[in-house]
Parts: C-alpha cells; structure tokens; sequence
C-alpha cells in the first residue's frame, strides 16, 4: 500500500477523526453505543454506506449537474441506507429491531454527506471509496471506543457477556445508571478528544 | 464545470436517469429480501411464543419445527369470547387496532391502547399427548414510553401463570427494561390472576410482595411506571373488555 492510499484510509482514525476532530455525526453516537454489538452493527452499516455512496458520487461526479447536486447525493446515499436497512432486516431481525431506527438516521448523519461534498465530488472513485471506508472506520472507532466503556460500566457486560456480575442479580457490581443513558456519551467524546488533543497537539484550535 | 451540463434539459434528464437507478435497487432490494424478512418475523414470534410456553430450551435449534406440532393457533372475536374464521399466520394485531373498521375504542382503556383491535389470535401449546398445556395470550399496553407487546402464558386452568414474557418494548435501559430480566420473570410462575370471586387480582407490588402472596409480584426498582404499566396491561387483558369473555367460556367448555 502506497502512503497516500495509507494516508486517505487510515487517516481519518486518529489524525482526522470524523468525531473527535471534524464534529460531525456526534448525534447518532449517543444513540447507538449503549452496547458493543449495537456500535459495531453501526459501525459496518455507516463504512458500507459512505464507502459505496463515496463510490457512485464519485464516478458521475463529472455529470453531476452543481445546481442538483447535493439533491442527487441525497438520492444516492437513500438508496443505499434503504439497502442496509433490508439487508440487516433479512439477516439479522433482532439486531434490526433495536438498530432500524438509527440505520435510517444515516442519511441525516453528517459525515457521509460531508464526505461526498468535501470529497468524492473531487476525486477519482477508487481513491473516494477508499475515503468513504476510512471515515467509517474513524467513526466506528470512536463509536467502539464509547460503547465498550458505557456497556462495561453501565451493564457489567461486554457483548452481551458478564464480566461484573451485577447486584440485582445476586453479584457484587451496582451499574452506573448515568452511562446507561444515550448522553452520558458526550462526556466519553469529550475525555476521547482531550486524549487525541494531548497526543496530537497541532489537533487544537487557535483561539 | 463546464456550461453544456448546465442547461435545463441536461439537468431534468439526469435527475430522471438517477432517480430510475436509485429507485430500481432499492425495490430489487426489498421484493428480494421479503420472503427471508417475513420468515424472520415469523420466526421471531414463535420463539416467543415457545419462550412463553416453556419449551424454548427442550425446542433447541428446531423452533419451527417444534412450533408446529405443539402449536395451535386460533382467532378469536374479544367480545362474545367465540372462535372466529380468520387467517391467524396474515393477523396484524397493530394494523387492526388502527382501522376503525376493525376495532372498538375501549371504554376503560387503563392499558393505554386508545383503540382495541376486535379479533385477536390465542396460541394453545399441547403436551406430547395433544392435551393442552399451556394458553399463551398476546398482550399489549402502555409503559412508561411507549406501547409494550409481550405474551401472557397461562395453564389450561387459565388461571396458574406460567410467564410474562415481553417482545417489544422502548423502556429505559436498566429501569423499565428489566423486565426482561430473568430474575424478575422467574416471578411469575405460579401466581394466580384471579381471585376466587373470579376477579381479576394479580398485582405488582412496590417495595416486594409478601412471601405466600400469589397474587402479588414484586415491582421493578426504579421503574415504578414501567410496573404500573404491566399490572394495567395484564388487568385490562384478562378483564371483560380483553380475553374476559374467552376466558369464560372456555373454562365453561363452551367452545369446541
């Protein structure tokens, strides 16, 4: 692997998080990581859309209309999550059942937009699929991240596992109710970007 | 960008062509998929039901198969309590409570429904014998957020609780939740839902329920609106504008 095709792929875990550092599809983290599984699901679901939906815009980026263009990324980017929406409905119906509200809330999710305008729009298709896998992975990153903290320390599991056994089943360990709860993410995101920011210095912004 | 793209036909025609495109994937998707979708549904709520029934673990892998030998399902019409013809696979309990063709609006909704689908479908689960074991009732009403489906499964006594069994539900993760929790569905067998006069009497108690209580269950700690919503839900149900009337006429072996 070339280091630009490096760069563009892994970039966007650390150096240019879609969370931590571009601020974008905060809102879906909260809601999907009170479980390991549920964020992972989400995490597949959101690099399949913005890594094909990056794809396709790319590839007619030339006859893309600029008067329509973000209406027709918004097709695009539809169909697709229609698509995950379906699949994950046939294949797995209990995950579908939790998940098939916020499956749907990817086309809202800023970052495959803001990928597909930022992005795609101006490069060739294979290197902006690339993008669109990277972005995923820097979310699914930070949404893993959050999720293995809030079901640990929530639920005393970890995939649906028991690691601490709680009291209200005859154990030791009283869950944190407050990270049970989808906002209890903002202060996880928060320590994640101040963590990211220490290590990575040139991250802040100038006042 | 160039000007030639730019004009008024270019830009309708290739809305057109990506609109066409978008729309047969997304349709080739969903007619493709739909017979393993519905198979899912299917499956989803016999499991259910065996869980109800207590035959979850002895049906292991093979659900459907084990669903149906023991499984019978009838539809029946609420209010005379009496079989009625329909297709009890096609009945969708939440499209029925909408149309109000097919539904009353209950007179004392303590469950929260706001309307009550007409006809329901009972699922008798049958011994080895073919004698039936277990009736396993849908249910639903109101929690703290939102309408809560499950399974009441009760013995042909229709009396002895055999389970309370949730499918469905949008209460808050640790609270309301736990009403999934296999602690507190160990609870429910063996309580009664009638008292002798017949009245319903089940009821969740805050704080615990008195050892030898069998009408009380305990409530769920910090969910005392999630609680209240299940004894409410399990009262209406067994009461005259649920399964009330079935339910006397079954026990009286009115119905064949």
């Amino acid at each position: 692997m070339s280091t630009d095709t490096k760069k563009v792929l892994f970039g966007p875990v650390i150096d240019n998080n879609p969370i931590a550092l571009q601020v974008l599809g905060v809102c879906s983290a909260l809601a999907v990581t009170s479980s390991l599984q549920n964020a992972l699901v989400m995490t597949v679901a959101v690099m399949l859309v913005t890594g094909f939906s990056n794809l396709f815009i790319s590839l007619i980026r030339n006859q893309i209309p600029s008067s329509v263009r973000i209406i027709v990324q918004m097709a695009i980017i539809a169909s697709l999550v229609i698509v995950v929406d379906q699949v994950l409905k046939a294949f797995s119906y209990q995950l579908s059942k939790e998940l098939s509200v916020f499956i749907g809330l990817i086309i809202t999710n800023c970052i495959v937009m803001g990928r597909a305008e930022a992005f795609a729009m101006k490069e060739k298709p294979g290197v902006s699929f690339l993008d669109g896998i990277g972005n995923g992975m820097g979310y699914g990153a930070v949404l893993i991240v959050v999720a293995f903290f809030r079901e640990l320390f929530g639920f005393g599991t970890l995939f649906g596992f028991e690691v601490f056994s709680l009291i209200q089943n005859g154990g030791w360990y009283q869950g944190n109710g407050l990270l049970v709860l989808p906002f209890s993410s903002f202060f996880i995101i928060g320590l994640i970007i101040w963590a990211i920011r220490q290590y990575k210095p040139e991250q802040v912004e100038k006042d | 960008m160039s000007s030639n793209k730019e004009t008024f036909g270019k830009t309708i025609g290739f809305v057109f062509v990506v609109c066409l495109v978008c729309a047969a994937l997304v349709s080739i998707s969903a007619v493709s998929l739909k017979p393993l979708q519905t198979a899912n549904k299917l499956l989803d709520k016999q499991t259910k039901i065996l869980e109800t029934a207590g035959l979850l673990e002895a049906a292991g892998k093979d659900i459907v198969g084990t669903y149906n030998q023991r499984v019978e399902a009838k539809m029946i019409d609420l209010a005379s309590g009496k079989y009625v013809e329909g297709d009890v696979n096609m009945f969708e309990e939440r499209a029925d409570a909408r149309d109000p063709a097919k539904s009353t609006k209950p007179e004392n909704d303590i469950a929260g429904l706001n309307r009550r689908a007409d006809n329901a479908v009972v699922y008798f689960v049958k011994d080895e014998q073919g004698k039936v074991e277990t009736i396993v009732l849908p249910i639903v009403g109101a929690g703290l957020w939102n309408l809560m489906y499950g399974f009441v499964g009760l013995e042909a006594d229709l009396n002895t609780v055999k389970s309370v069994i949730y499918s469905e539900h949008s209460e808050t993760p640790g609270l309301g939740a736990e009403v999934l929790n296999p602690k507190w569905k160990a609870l429910w067998p063996g309580k009664k839902m009638f008292d002798e006069q017949n009245n319903v009497a089940i009821k969740i108690v805050k704080g615990g329920a008195k050892a030898g209580d069998v009408h009380g269950v305990d409530g769920l700690s910090g969910a005392t609106l999630t609680s209240n919503g299940v004894e409410n839900t399990l009262r209406f149900w067994l009461g005259e504008e649920g399964y009330g009337p079935f339910i006397t006429n079954y026990r009286a072996g009115g119905l064949n």
